[in-house]
């Protein structure tokens, strides 16, 4: 009877050990839903990142507007004829000339000229290498066979007047474009591509 | 629990003793400082961990006085360490003894490394006190990176924004886990506020925690000397290493003169060269940040310079971020890589001292194209640089085998 009381039932503990560490890794990992979710945006954060308008009505050609959404610098360029016009001169030394890595653009962005209106460029001036705002710089340079665009001071990369990338640059990607939408002629909504204003 | 109830009622031993009997303060001052024995032939090089000790007590204190003045908010930050500079009460030379110290924590734990390079302290029995060390490393660099946040000034803001999109390198969730990062979707008042919390709290905690443990597994095996010796093989019969003198006072009072030499090197800095020419507080964090643009030279601080250079040496945004972190990373396994059976440079042979001399200067190199323009010959440079960097690593296992070394005396033995 003693010797009963004595002896350890082994897998008796075994099975109660695991039982109730499985079960309390289950419920830390509980615990810890509501403390990984406050990292995430709050409320708050999204209400401020509500879409921003943008009048270009007084906009000249060549002329740029930079606003910030959620935070992001956006720089709205109003092309010139003659821009428009160069852009296809610099097709074959950029690394991805269609638009054809999806996320960098909505659909209605994925076509020649990056933007719902051929004159009217939208990206989001954060290079798609590290982040740094890139710096306007629209001079016609030949000699360093420079034909417009944007150059990032950070780490180099080098970007055409429709936010395209070009080879050989540490940034992987063109310039985001941001969704858009034309509230009326003279008008853009950044932020948002659908529905009323 | 006994020997309490036995001695009811007779008050003998004194107050020391009635600690004792309920605390082990007797007995681990005898195991940590009067009776723990470390080689007598310690050169300069052992100082760095002590001096590492006297940083982090430096930037506690400091830490704590600025935290009363400083306001983690993006509306108020930058003001408020105007304010502390120029309003506070002797507020300049806090802020000074702070942003000093966090390059001066840098300068020794990187000393406190190379040493361990030099005489082999990361090779068994001491692997596991490099490896907490090298987490002290990562929580240093993670506690550096938060705070410099906090000025909330151009570099801090787009240095933030260059590591941070690092991340968003991550194939799959890059993008999610920097927005969890950010706390938002571009760096805000939100970051800046969990970077405050992460800077004074949550990362100090660690590095105690860690020091403590790093502490602890030392004096589990004993220090290491520039022999590479074991003094433990040679005891008095009372079992103390012959060539051990007790950590207190012996090794104390060494110290204390390292500490007045330290001390006085880094007053130095604080009163006369706190800017340190650009290096130790960089020259764009003087103006506020400005989300709209890029400072027109983007450097971190010169104690990440090294790993910098690596990440732009890469003309790729992930292939530079997997080097990066690589670099920072490979050292965790020297004790692994390093296949030599004689610990100390002593005794090794002219392919490790020719190796680590490359290496020692390859990071110095590395540094300083760190702070240079991401152009032409800076990014060659860094790139042939970063090869030396790697293969010292990567072929350590190979050379450490053929080298050469030399007889390891049994006992320690001392040079000039």
């Amino acid at each position: 009877m003693n010797d009963d009381a004595d002896r350890l039932d082994r897998d008796r503990r075994h099975f109660l050990t695991i039982a109730t560490a499985v079960t309390g890794l289950a419920g830390a990992g509980v615990a810890a839903i509501p403390f990984l979710s406050s990292l995430k945006p709050s409320a708050r954060a999204q209400a401020l990142g509500a879409p921003v308008e943008v009048p270009v009505g007084s906009m000249q050609p060549g002329e740029m507007v930079r606003v910030l959404w959620r935070g992001k610098l956006v720089f709205v360029l109003r092309r010139s004829e003659d821009m428009l016009d160069r852009l296809p001169d610099v097709v074959d030394q950029l690394r991805d000339p269609n638009s054809e890595v999806v996320e960098q653009q909505p659909q209605y962005a994925a076509n020649g000229f990056r933007s719902v209106r051929p004159e009217f460029l939208v990206v989001e001036g954060s290079c798609t290498h590290l982040g740094c705002a890139p710096i306007q710089d629209f001079e016609v340079r030949p000699s360093e066979n420079w034909e417009g665009g944007f150059f990032c001071p950070c780490h180099g990369s080098k970007f055409d007047l429709a936010g395209r990338v070009f080879k050989g640059v540490p940034a992987p990607t063109n310039l985001r474009v941001p969704p858009h939408r034309f509230v009326s002629d003279d008008l853009i909504l950044i932020g948002q591509d659908t529905g009323a204003a | 629990m006994a020997r309490i109830e036995a001695e009811v009622g007779k008050p003998q031993g004194g107050f020391m003793k009635w600690i004792d009997d309920r605390f082990p303060f007797t007995e681990t001052m005898k195991y940590h400082a009067t009776e723990y024995y470390a080689s007598k032939n310690f050169n300069i090089w052992y100082v760095f961990g002590v001096l590492a000790m006297v940083v982090l007590v430096i930037q506690l204190l400091t830490g704590i006085f600025l935290t009363m003045n400083y306001k983690p908010a993006a509306a108020e930050a930058f003001a408020s360490v105007e304010y502390i500079m120029r309003d506070v009460e002797w507020g300049w030379l806090i802020r000074y003894m702070h942003s000093t110290g966090a390059s001066f924590f840098f300068i020794v734990v990187y000393l406190h490394m190379f040493r361990a390079m030099l005489y082999g302290s990361y090779k068994k029995p001491r692997e596991l006190i490099w490896l907490i060390g090298m987490l002290i490393f990562f929580v240093l660099i993670a506690e550096a990176f938060a705070g410099y946040l906090l000025p909330w000034g151009q570099m801090s803001y787009w240095g933030a924004q260059v590591i941070i999109s690092l991340f968003g390198a991550i194939p799959g969730i890059g993008e999610a886990l920097v927005e969890i990062i950010r706390g938002d979707y571009s760096i805000s008042d939100i970051t800046l506020n969990r970077f405050f919390a992460l800077h004074v709290i949550a990362l100090p905690l660690a590095l105690i925690a860690l020091v403590f443990v790093h502490i602890v597994a030392l004096h589990e095996v004993g220090s290491n000397n520039p022999d590479g010796v074991d003094i433990k093989k040679h005891k008095s019969p009372d079992g103390v290493p012959l060539d051990g003198v007790a950590f207190h006072p012996y090794h104390t009072s060494k110290d204390l003169v390292a500490i007045i030499v330290f001390l006085i090197i880094f007053s130095g800095v604080v009163f006369f060269a706190p800017e340190m020419g650009g290096y130790f507080i960089e020259h764009a964090n003087f103006e506020p940040a400005n989300m709209t643009a890029t400072p027109e030279h983007i450097a971190p601080v010169w104690y990440f310079t090294p790993f910098y250079a690596i990440l732009r040496a890469v003309p790729d945004k992930l292939g530079g971020a997997i080097l990066m972190a690589a670099a920072v990373l490979l050292p965790v396994f020297l004790p692994w890589l390093d296949r030599a059976r004689v610990k100390s440079i002593r005794y090794r042979g002219w392919i490790y001292r020719s190796a680590l001399g490359t290496f020692a200067v390859t990071f110095l190199v590395l540094g300083w194209l760190g702070t240079m323009p991401a152009e032409g010959i800076y990014v060659n440079a860094a790139r042939i640089f970063t090869a030396l960097y790697f293969a010292f690593f990567l072929l350590m296992p190979y050379y450490t085998t053929v080298d050469k070394t030399k007889p390891v005396p049994d006992r320690v033995v001392y040079h000039g």
